[in-house]
């Protein structure tokens, strides 16, 4: 605001070091403090797993503590490999999240304009039973569903995991759309159809481009959630070269050969490709959770 | 509430809608009615009845009417994991929202690289939860985990976080509050729709910020709080991954309700009772929702209702 106003008048070296005096004295110093004491906090966590993931035995169990592992032992990420099949849990978390996410994504944008753009009986009971199912304990469906996937022979499959995400893609990814597609005048619509287009072109050439940022949100927060979700794999798949990262970073744990620098490393290496993607999608998915008002 | 939440768009009243646009919107929803009723409704019906039968998936389900109702209040577990789960509604849950609304309302002023702290506020949730859990595990370690090491370096003696039924509870909610990002993330947009224009004519007026954070930005910003509420309500009843890697905690103090159903489900197969158990959580978690809701009119602020 000071800014503003200062760029206004005519600037000479008197102003200008003024402004800079203004400026240094109207810096939030304690807040930046705060921010950075919190930032470090934050951070060492993360760092701790990095750095033991590095380390020897030794080293990760040795007082004082070892701060930065030297020499690093960047074996650690080999012998997880051959410790575990790894490669093949990272392909089958891959597949399985790839195949979700696209499940979730168009299922739930679907949906979410019927919701949000169509008129028709019965639409807001609908919508209260929609939003009642966030509610919905998954546990209380546990059992039946799992019954259900074993008759279907779904067991040991990757079905259970993708399928039902074709089917709605969930309802609070439902909402979060549904929220966004809201704030896009309607006038669009109508516009669209006096010239005759048909409701699945509306959602196809207008919604969808308008809608990028909330559906990179629903994506990267779907692709969060399956990469890191750890009990429908575990229930609904059982063998070795079959799982997911997640489960198989668990199995880690039950090796007595294993050790805990290589379940360090391995929880590295299941973390990096959330934070790789994450890092990718960020502009989109800050703008996103921004822009579909999560405001109730 | 009702009425902003579930009419959009220009509905208007003794408006009929045309068959096509009907259709229209049925075939639009298909997709999730269908998975509605396979994957969600039709589930329910069955837990509903194993709930009131004896059930190891080996044989047929067997009618035992309420039986599982009633063994469940005289159970000592039952009640001690409902205990542990309402401990975490009680103080995880505002904990964590008091704590992401101050990290939000602090990376919400304007600081340099404020894009920054944000992703380094926000790096903890991206973690998965399973190697977030095994890390912890290791931090908190009594022996060697680097939270000890460290008080050690500074003289305080060393504390059983995990491994002490008094401890581990609260520990639980420590690391939680690293995983504060999330919710930090909805309040910052919560506060973007807060706007500056309001604060500066307040200033003007002679408000202190302390008052316009009350006055101006509280009110604007109490349906993003409802929001999370709600998510937090089933979020905190729903507690199981920690509990689950921790084996139930010291003296079962992290056998949290969902961990305790899940052990009667697959591991004592008793599927019927956890059945029971899966509807008693959906009845304590309804219950307080609606309370939350009830309280609305008190504390939400609906700037389209206003409007209209």
């Amino acid at each position: 605001m000071s800014a503003h106003t200062n760029a206004l008048k005519p600037t000479s070296t008197k102003t200008v070091a003024k402004q800079k005096r203004s400026r240094l004295l109207s810096t939030p110093w304690p807040l930046y403090v705060v921010a950075i004491l919190l930032s470090v906090t934050f951070l060492f966590p993360l760092f701790w797993m990095a750095s033991t993931s590095l380390k020897s035995m030794e080293q990760a169990y040795a007082f004082p503590p070892v701060w930065l592992p030297n020499p690093p032992q960047w074996d650690n990420y080999a012998k997880i490999f051959t410790e575990l099949p790894f490669l093949t849990f990272t392909i089958n978390s891959i597949i399985i999240t790839v195949l979700n996410t696209l499940g979730v994504v168009l299922a739930s944008a679907v949906v979410a304009f019927g919701f949000s753009r169509l008129r028709a009986k019965g639409r807001d009971f609908l919508f209260i039973v929609l939003i009642s199912t966030i509610m919905l304990p998954s546990q209380v469906i546990l059992v039946p569903t799992f019954i259900l996937f074993k008759y279907l022979k779904w067991i040991n499959t990757i079905l259970p995991l993708v399928v039902p995400a074709y089917f709605g893609g969930g309802a609070f990814n439902i909402f979060l759309l549904r929220q966004f597609f809201m704030t896009i005048p309607f006038e669009y619509d109508e516009a669209a159809i006096m010239d005759g287009a048909s409701w699945w072109t509306i959602f196809w050439k207008i919604m969808l481009p308008l809608s990028k940022p909330a559906l990179a949100t629903v994506a990267v927060l779907n692709i969060v959630a399956v990469w890191t979700d750890f009990f429908g794999p575990l229930i609904y798949l059982n063998d070795l070269n079959k799982m997911t990262l997640a489960v198989g970073l668990s199995f880690l744990r039950g090796q007595h050969t294993a050790s805990l620098t290589l379940l360090m490393a391995g929880g590295m290496f299941t973390t990096l490709p959330i934070l790789i993607i994450f890092f990718l999608a960020q502009r989109y998915f800050v703008e996103g959770i921004q822009l579909s008002g999560l405001k109730g | 509430m009702s009425a902003t939440a579930t009419v959009p768009g220009p509905l208007k009243k003794g408006y009929k809608p045309r068959q096509k646009e009907t259709i229209a919107f049925y075939l639009f929803i298909m997709p999730w009615l269908l998975g509605f009723v396979i994957f969600t409704f039709g589930p329910m019906i069955a837990s509903g009845f194993l709930s009131l039968t004896k059930f190891s998936v080996m044989s047929a389900p067997e009618w035992i009417g309420t039986t599982n109702y009633v063994n469940m209040v005289h159970t000592a577990l039952f009640w001690k994991s409902m205990g542990n789960t309402l401990f975490m509604v009680a103080f995880d849950l505002p904990l964590g929202l008091i704590a992401s609304l101050s990290a939000a309302v602090l990376l919400n002023q304007k600081l340099r690289g404020v894009n920054i702290f944000r992703a380094i506020f926000y790096l903890p949730v991206l973690i998965p939860t399973i190697a977030n859990i095994l890390l912890w595990v290791w931090i908190f370690d009594k022996d060697s985990g680097i939270l000890n090491l460290i008080l050690k370096l500074v003289g305080i003696p060393a504390q059983p976080w995990l491994t002490d039924q008094l401890w581990s509870k609260p520990s639980l909610i420590f690391m939680n509050l690293w995983g504060l990002g999330g919710a930090m993330l909805i309040y910052l947009a919560g506060l973007k729709g807060v706007p500056v224009e309001l604060h500066e004519a307040a200033r003007i007026d002679g408000a202190s910020s302390w008052q316009g954070f009350w006055k101006i930005t509280m009110p604007l910003l109490s349906p993003t709080i409802l929001f999370q509420l709600v998510i937090g309500v089933i979020y905190e009843f729903q507690i199981f991954t920690q509990g689950y890697i921790l084996g139930g905690g010291p003296n079962f103090s992290t056998t949290f309700f969902v961990l305790e159903l899940f052990n009667n489900a697959f591991r004592y197969l008793k599927m019927g009772y956890a059945s029971a158990m899966a509807w008693v959580l959906f009845g304590m978690t309804l219950v307080i929702t609606l309370l939350v809701f009830r309280s609305t009119p008190y504390w939400v602020y609906y700037e389209a209702e206003r409007q209209r």
